[in-house]
């Protein structure tokens, strides 16, 4: 079959491997009918995330049709399914997965002992995302294995496109996510870093969740444009002082939710002088994330507020201006998401019409054209969003 | 308002650039002094006796463009003379590389200190000149894609039947706004 292999930085290749085959009584086959390309997957292409090897097939945004199941995993699935996979795989059985924690999952990462290394515990296995986290190839594919497949899916109900479901698997559940740890108030102003994907989701679920004002922050005008359409205000990182422009909005308070929908790859610039000696120190590996929006939230949250954080963060961070959060007793929510924790209501909004995530797409293209739309993605070139790839 | 909006960040690279101008001005004249007065030594170093001459008139430019720096009150004009210069002396050591009698490992040496101080420039005259570098125009309209049924503002709380899981709320005693303050949690005394 054909799948994207990654290489190394900016090396992502379209190549022919043996198609994937049950290996456990768990396990399902499913044929890709779309995937697509997640900010995430761009900390791998820029080789920010530890831990990848050569030739390791990537993607973690996928859906299709079950052609094979397992012995163990006939229960809950049968071929011909029609199915989205979350990008956390769960066992269903852990103390985390009882509790909902399914992106913490204690027995899905096969490689638990080189997480807890670096992390001090081990965290779910994840598809297509270096072997911290399992080392299971990915999605962007023409067929995948699903490990613990009984569990690991989401199942959709006929009447509805690839397109409308196919981000229930990560970005949907995660701006949601990301507005849900705000615990909204109908007299919050919620600001959200980053007009990516991730941060479209987070404003629509942010309005959908009742917030009073939402504030997007972004230098790519067309992205912008996409939040507005979603009900945000604007700011321009690179034409106006986000501090000055957020207190401007609430009064001098500042917003009483911020969410950071960046993540480690904050842009570099002069008009952010400390992302330059970020930039600097990851060079010579002094410090690997860029956590300039970090910084930026724990100044200007108000009081008694909350950070919520579903950008990615890969290991060290250096400046962190801890004071504020203990002075002002702010709150920090992290995490990856706990896609099936939400995903029954959020297929549901989906169906009754409150909301169609398809909007995103920029770009339907074969999966061959994978490696040139990652440069795409990655540059913002051609006013690109979201990426979708057809196996 | 429009016109403050971008008073504090344009501030603060303006502030940066201007430090980093001074630094390149007193790297100007140092380099300059340098190439004027060790003009043979530095040829002689890098193999490119002949050039001898032409280095020393680099030494005279780059102390002229330090002063420029330095005493101007805007600098800008001159940092981009520092790029203009940079980009002659790269074509200067791309000839010696060429030259078999140079000694390449330190014109290669040469080459890349003169590349990084280059970059500097430009990011330095960049900044000066007040154009972030990538500042882009809306040529992607997507102000249509609001993924909602109806106007956004109409969508507000749309799925306020949604009830946030015990886990996600907020701490109850940092919830001063518009909660109903019920027995279950201590009360705030005022
Ligand atoms: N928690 C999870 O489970 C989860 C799931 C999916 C993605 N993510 C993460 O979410 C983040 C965003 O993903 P995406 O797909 O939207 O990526 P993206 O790269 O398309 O979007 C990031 C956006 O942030 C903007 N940005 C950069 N620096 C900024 C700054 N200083 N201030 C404001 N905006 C800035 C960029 O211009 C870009 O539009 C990534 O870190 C990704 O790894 C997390
Ligand atoms: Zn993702
Ligand atoms: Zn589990």
């Amino acid at each position: 079959m054909k799948a994207l292999r990654w290489h190394g930085k900016g090396d992502i290749r379209c190549e022919t491997v043996p198609d994937p085959e049950i290996e456990h009584p768990r396990d399902a086959i499913i044929k890709v009918t779309s995937c697509a390309i997640c900010g995430s997957d761009l900390h791998l292409y820029n080789h920010f995330m530890p831990g990848m090897k050569k030739g390791d097939i990537v993607g973690h945004e996928f859906m299709g049709e079950v052609v094979e199941v397992g012995q163990d995993a006939k229960s809950a699935l049968k071929v011909g399914d029609r199915v989205v996979v979350p990008f956390t795989i769960i066992c269903g059985e852990c103390d985390q997965c009882k509790r909902g924690n399914f992106s913490v999952c204690e027995r899905t990462n096969r490689n638990a002992e080189l997480a807890a290394t670096a992390f001090g515990h081990t965290t779910a296995g994840l598809f297509g995302y270096t072997h911290l986290t399992g080392g299971y190839p990915g999605g962007q594919a023409e067929y995948v294995r699903v490990p613990y497949a009984d569990k690991t899916h989401i199942k959709i109900p006929d009447g509805l496109t690839d397109e409308q479901v196919l981000f229930l698997g990560d970005i949907f559940p995660t701006g949601w996510q990301a507005a849900v740890q705000c615990d909204i108030e109908p007299t919050d102003t919620v600001a959200i870093w980053g007009a990516g994907p991730v941060g479209q989701m987070a404003i629509r679920s942010a309005l959908l969740l009742g917030a009073k004002q939402v504030i997007a922050i972004d230098r790519l005008p067309e992205r912008l444009s996409m939040a507005k359409a979603g009900g945000a205000i604007t700011i321009n990182f690179e034409e106006e002082s986000v501090i000055e422009r957020l207190n401007e909005l609430t009064n001098g308070k500042g917003p009483e939710k911020c969410i950071d929908s960046v993540g480690l790859e904050s842009h570099v610039s002069m008009n952010h002088p400390d992302t330059l000696l970020d930039r600097a120190k990851q060079t010579v590996m002094l410090e690997s994330d860029r956590p300039h929006v970090l910084r930026e939230m724990m100044y200007v949250c108000r009081p008694a507020g909350v950070l919520s954080v579903p950008g990615v963060y890969g290991g060290l961070v250096d400046k962190i201006p801890f004071g504020a959060v203990m002075n002002k007793g702010l709150t920090i929510r992290t995490g990856q998401t706990h896609v099936n924790r939400w995903t029954d209501d959020l297929l549901r909004r989906i169906q009754e019409g409150q909301i169609d995530p398809s909007f995103v797409i920029t770009h339907t293209v074969g999966l061959e054209q994978g490696p040139e739309m990652y440069e795409t993605f990655r540059d913002k070139k051609d006013g690109c969003i979201k990426v979708v790839l057809k196996p | 308002m429009a016109h403050h909006r971008n008073r504090r960040s344009a501030q603060m690279s303006r502030e940066s650039a201007d430090a980093l101008a001074r630094g390149l001005g007193w790297f100007s004249i140092a380099l300059g002094a340098v190439e004027v007065f060790g003009g043979k030594g530095v040829a002689r170093w890098l193999g490119m006796e002949q050039n001898e001459k032409l280095l020393r008139a680099y030494g005279v430019r780059e102390i002229m463009t330090g002063v420029g720096i330095l005493a101007s009150r805007d600098p800008t004009p001159w940092i981009w003379g520092r790029v203009a210069g940079d980009a002659l002396d790269l074509a200067t050591l791309g000839k010696g590389l060429a030259d078999p009698n140079a000694e390449r490992d330190r014109v290669i040496m040469a080459t890349g200190a003169v590349a990084g101080v280059t970059v500097l420039d430009i990011i330095c005259a960049n900044a000066l000149t007040g154009q972030p570098p990538q500042s882009r125009q809306l040529r992607w309209d997507y102000s249509d894609r609001s993924g909602l049924p109806k106007p956004a503002m109409q969508m507000r709380g749309a799925a306020s039947d949604f009830q946030a899981p015990r886990d996600m709320r907020i701490p109850d005693a940092l919830r001063p706004y518009t909660q109903p303050q019920g027995n279950e949690f201590p009360r705030p005394s005022m």
